[in-house]
Formats: C-alpha cells, sequence, structure tokens
C-alpha cells in the first residue's frame, strides 16, 4: 500500500539535533549524528539491532542524557532542561515503545486516562471518559476497554500503547519498533495506524524500525544509521541505490524474509 | 569501539581503585543513600500521592494479615506452652501472662511481622516493580509527565512504614490471645485478669521502642523492595534476582536494627 500524500512543512524544524554523541563507557553508540524533523513529516531511522536508533528516540524524550551535542525539540533545548520544564515538553511528545508498556495491573480504561488524570487535573469525569473513548475508537479497539493488557494481543497492545499517548494530542510520535514481532498482516495495519495518525492528528514522528516495509510504507524520509552516524538518507528507493555492501545486504536480508 | 583510547588507558581506567568487591560496595552504598535522600526529597515536595498510597497501605495490609493473624497466634500459644515447664518448676505460672507479654510486645510482635511482611511484601514489590523496569512501563510513566519515583517507590515506601507498626500492634494482640487460650485452658484465668497480669510488667519505653522498631523495620521493607525493583535489569532474571534480594537484605538489614535498639534501650532503661 502506498504511503498517502502529506503536505510537509519544510519551513518548520520539529527536532533539530547537531553532533550528537552517546556512549555507554567504552561503547560509542552515536558519534556524532544530525538530524532534522520537518512539521508533518514521518522520519524512519533505519538500521539493525544495537546500532543506537533507540538510544536516539529515548535522548529526545529526555530519557538518557547525551554526552555532548545539541537535542533541540519544539524550540527546547532538552539536556538543559530542568524537570518541570521537561515535564511541559513531554505532553507534546507521545512515545509508543517497542513493548507497548502498557501498565500490567492497570485495565485499558485506567491505562489511557492515567497521563490524563495526571497532567490534566481538572478535567471532569464526563470528559475523562469521552477522550478515552475516542482515541480507543480511533485506534479501533473500544471493545477492550474495560479488559486488562494481558488479555491483548501484541498488535491489539501496540494499538492501546498508541492510543495512549495520542490521548495528550501529542504534536511529535516517536515509535520505537512499531512492527517488531507483529505478523505481516498486522504489521500492515499498524503500519496505516501510523499514517492515520499523521494525518489525523498532524503530528510528526519519528519511526525506528528495521523492517523496510514498515519503512517504505510510513516514511516521508529515510535515514540509516551505521557505525553510529547517519550515512544515507534520501527516499526509500535513493537510501538503497548505493553500492554500500552494508546496505545492499540489509535490503537483501529484509527481502529474503519478506 | 575503543576511538582515541589506548590498551594502557583502558587496563588504567578499569583497574579497581581498592579491591573489586569493595569499589563495587561502595558504589552500591553510594547508590543507596542516593535513593533514601531522594525519597526524603520526593515525600517532602508536592503533590502528594495521597490516593495511591492509601491504595497501597492497603494492599500491604490486605497482603499480610491472614499470614501475620495465624503466626502470631501461634507464636503467643506455643510460646507459652514452651514456657510453662520452667514456671512449674518453680510454682510460678501466674508470671506467665507477664513473661509472655514482655516477649510479645519488646520483641516477638514487631519482628515476627517484620519478617513475615519482608517475604510477602518486600519479594512483591521488588518483582512489581523489576518487571515494570524491564518492560518499560517506568520509562513510558517517565515520557507522559509523571514522575515514576514518586508514584511508584515513594507510595510504597509511606506505605509500608505505615502500615508495619499497624500490623505489629495487631500480631501482639493476636499473639497475646493465643498466649491467653493456653493459659485459660491450664489455670482457667479469665480474659481481663490475664490482661491485668500481662500489662502491669509492660513500660512505656516497651510500647515506644516497639514502635519505633515496627517503622524502621517498615521502613526498610518498602525502601530495599524498591531499590532492588526500581534498579533491577537484565530482563526476567533480574526480575527474580530482585525479588529474592528484597527478601534476603531486608531479613538482614532487620536483625541489624533490632540488635542496634535492643541496646540503645538497655542503655535508657
Amino acid at each position: 500500500m502506498q504511503k498517502p500524500k502529506v503536505h510537509i512543512d519544510k519551513d518548520k524544524v520539529v527536532i533539530h539535533i547537531r553532533n550528537l554523541v552517546k556512549s555507554f563507557g567504552d561503547l560509542h553508540v552515536l558519534r556524532g549524528i544530525d538530524l532534522d524533523l520537518y512539521n508533518r513529516e514521518n522520519l524512519v531511522v533505519l538500521g539493525r539491532s544495537g546500532t543506537g536508533k533507540s538510544v536516539l528516540i529515548k535522548i529526545i524524550s529526555g530519557l538518557l542524557k547525551p554526552d555532548s551535542g545539541l537535542v533541540n525539540v519544539l524550540g527546547e533545548e532538552v539536556p538543559l532542561l530542568n524537570t518541570r520544564d521537561l515535564d511541559k515538553l513531554r505532553l507534546k511528545i507521545g512515545f509508543s515503545f517497542q513493548n507497548s508498556a502498557l501498565y500490567d495491573s492497570m485495565t485499558i480504561r485506567k491505562n489511557l486516562e492515567f497521563p490524563l488524570v495526571r497532567n490534566l487535573r481538572n478535567l471532569t469525569r464526563k470528559e475523562i471518559n469521552r477522550s478515552v473513548e475516542q482515541v480507543l475508537d480511533a485506534v479501533g479497539l473500544l471493545h477492550t476497554i474495560n479488559q486488562m493488557p494481558a488479555e491483548l494481543s501484541g498488535g491489539q497492545r501496540k494499538r492501546v500503547g498508541i492510543a495512549r499517548t495520542l490521548i495528550l494530542r501529542p504534536e511529535i510520535m516517536l515509535y520505537d519498533e512499531p512492527t517488531a514481532g507483529l505478523d505481516p498482516i498486522t504489521c500492515i495495519d499498524i503500519n496505516n495506524l501510523i499514517n492515520e495518525v499523521q494525518q489525523r492528528y498532524n503530528t510528526s514522528s519519528i519511526i525506528i524500525t528495521h523492517d523496510l516495509a514498515c519503512a517504505k510504507q510510513t516514511g516521508d524520509r529515510i535515514v540509516m544509521l551505521l557505525d553510529g552516524q547517519f550515512k544515507r538518507q534520501g527516499s526509500f528507493e535513493e537510501v538503497f541505490d548505493t553500492d554500500d555492501e552494508r546496505v545492499k545486504t540489509f535490503y537483501d536480508y529484509n527481502f529474503l524474509n519478506q | 569501539m575503543n576511538a582515541g583510547k589506548s590498551p594502557v588507558d583502558n587496563e588504567e581506567a578499569d583497574k579497581p581503585v581498592l579491591t573489586r568487591r569493595l569499589d563495587n560496595m561502595f558504589f552500591t552504598l553510594y547508590d543507596v543513600s542516593n535513593f533514601v535522600v531522594r525519597f526524603f526529597k520526593e515525600a517532602f515536595s508536592p503533590p502528594i500521592e495521597f490516593k495511591e498510597t492509601v491504595r497501597q497501605c492497603y494492599q500491604v495490609g490486605y497482603r499480610s494479615l491472614g499470614l501475620i493473624t495465624l503466626t502470631g497466634f501461634i507464636t503467643g500459644m506455643v510460646f507459652t506452652k514452651q514456657s510453662r515447664p520452667s514456671l512449674e518448676d518453680f510454682g510460678a505460672t501466674s508470671w506467665l501472662p507477664s513473661l509472655i507479654s514482655i516477649a510479645i510486645v519488646r520483641a516477638l510482635a514487631p519482628l515476627v511481622t517484620a519478617l513475615i511482611a519482608a517475604g510477602k511484601v518486600g519479594s512483591n514489590i521488588g518483582a512489581e516493580l523489576g518487571s515494570m523496569r524491564v518492560t518499560e512501563q517506568i520509562d513510558a510513566m517517565e515520557v507522559s509527565a509523571t514522575n515514576p519515583f514518586k508514584f511508584l517507590v515513594v507510595t510504597r515506601v509511606l506505605a509500608t512504614t505505615f502500615t508495619i507498626p499497624i500490623l505489629a500492634m495487631y500480631t501482639g494482640f493476636v499473639g497475646l490471645m493465643g498466649s491467653y487460650l493456653n493459659v485459660h485452658q491450664n489455670e482457667e484465668t479469665s480474659l481481663a485478669t490475664f490482661f491485668e497480669g500481662a500489662f502491669e510488667s509492660i513500660s512505656f519505653l516497651d510500647l515506644f521502642s516497639s514502635l519505633i522498631k515496627a517503622i524502621l523495620f517498615g521502613f526498610t521493607i518498602g525502601m530495599v523492595g524498591c531499590y532492588q525493583g526500581y534498579n533491577s535489569s537484565k530482563g526476567t532474571e533480574g526480575v527474580g534476582r530482585a525479588a529474592n534480594a528484597a527478601v534476603v537484605i531486608a531479613m538482614f538489614l532487620i536483625f541489624i536494627e533490632e540488635t542496634i535498639v535492643v541496646q540503645i534501650v538497655a542503655a535508657l532503661r
């Protein structure tokens, strides 16, 4: 399925990263990353496991501190923010985790309510219920509202995870391996949902994946992370039009696994 | 991978300051101190997680109540039965209520409660927070602008600190009832006479030191469970390790605290 056309506002940069470096002991994960995410753009970060893709979005959301470099999100310098300002910024960023990270001890309703009731304390019960039902309906899972996360399938959990981030109407969405561990049909559903979110909620997104189908279906632009740096970037075809063996191997491996 | 560093530099960096084990111990101590300091900072800064703290208090009490009732009752009854022959030799069985109450109030009630809570509640906290950590639920809370330390750690530590003293009082009462059953069977003593004898030898210092011990034990159980769970890593193996360490370390610390408080109270007496 082709990605629907979306107007990307190239005059407005929502994430601006320059010379980002991050190491864990002797392991140098990110070695000078430069990145600009434009308003309403879906940017896919491709790369093998362990290349630091998730580290990148954890730095953007303030979960990890960079060793050096500039990380500017919606005009705010993330590593320099105090807790209160970082929390304010986080309300504008949705983070969809690889394993959904739904709260096991809460029903789906409580999971979705959690960010709402904790951050928008003046909402009435009626307003909370309406918001929860709206986002659950948007991901097609209204009927699971009173179920526990353990009762849902992997694909349903991913959808609920995305719904939970959408409830605060974020401007930026960060997807960590959205299709990992899902069957091909569910992968297509999730990819469609990512595009729907972009269109309906006007979000700008970074999608971390090693799944080429996901990259092709959701990405307006693709960057490839190799040796801690972005080596290739452009459209899907541009990224893979190269003689670089590592990029070709990556393509062939995905192709053989489709 | 080691760009910019020679192998000699790396060897130097890897070399322990004292021994590797001692280095690790000091690092852990530093880490634990930071965790405790953060607890006090977060506990006294708004917003207060009142609703979640009450929910956790209920969980802590509810989880341990059955086992504590059984253990407390049996402890009181068996301790009375075992003490009887020694007192009978001197014709002093009338001292039984006072002997048992001293043992229960001063030592057994807080200690038995704490050991059971360490096993039941401590392991549960360690496993729950550990699994939340490895499945990124704690990160999910953080990115949704919720302070996970305040919501998960502060509420649980406050809950154990408040609830375990109440449970210890309950254990004391149940233990005395177990003891009364045995005394009543043998001497046909009435409940009023039994409790009159029991409270005759209990001083304010006994009650106060027992309460302080229970508060300390509760704080320790919550803190150790939360520290182990919150800092858990290495997947499901790490969760198991966190639950296990929460029990073992808490029990060890409880005995050390018991020894210290007993020495202080003996000096005050």
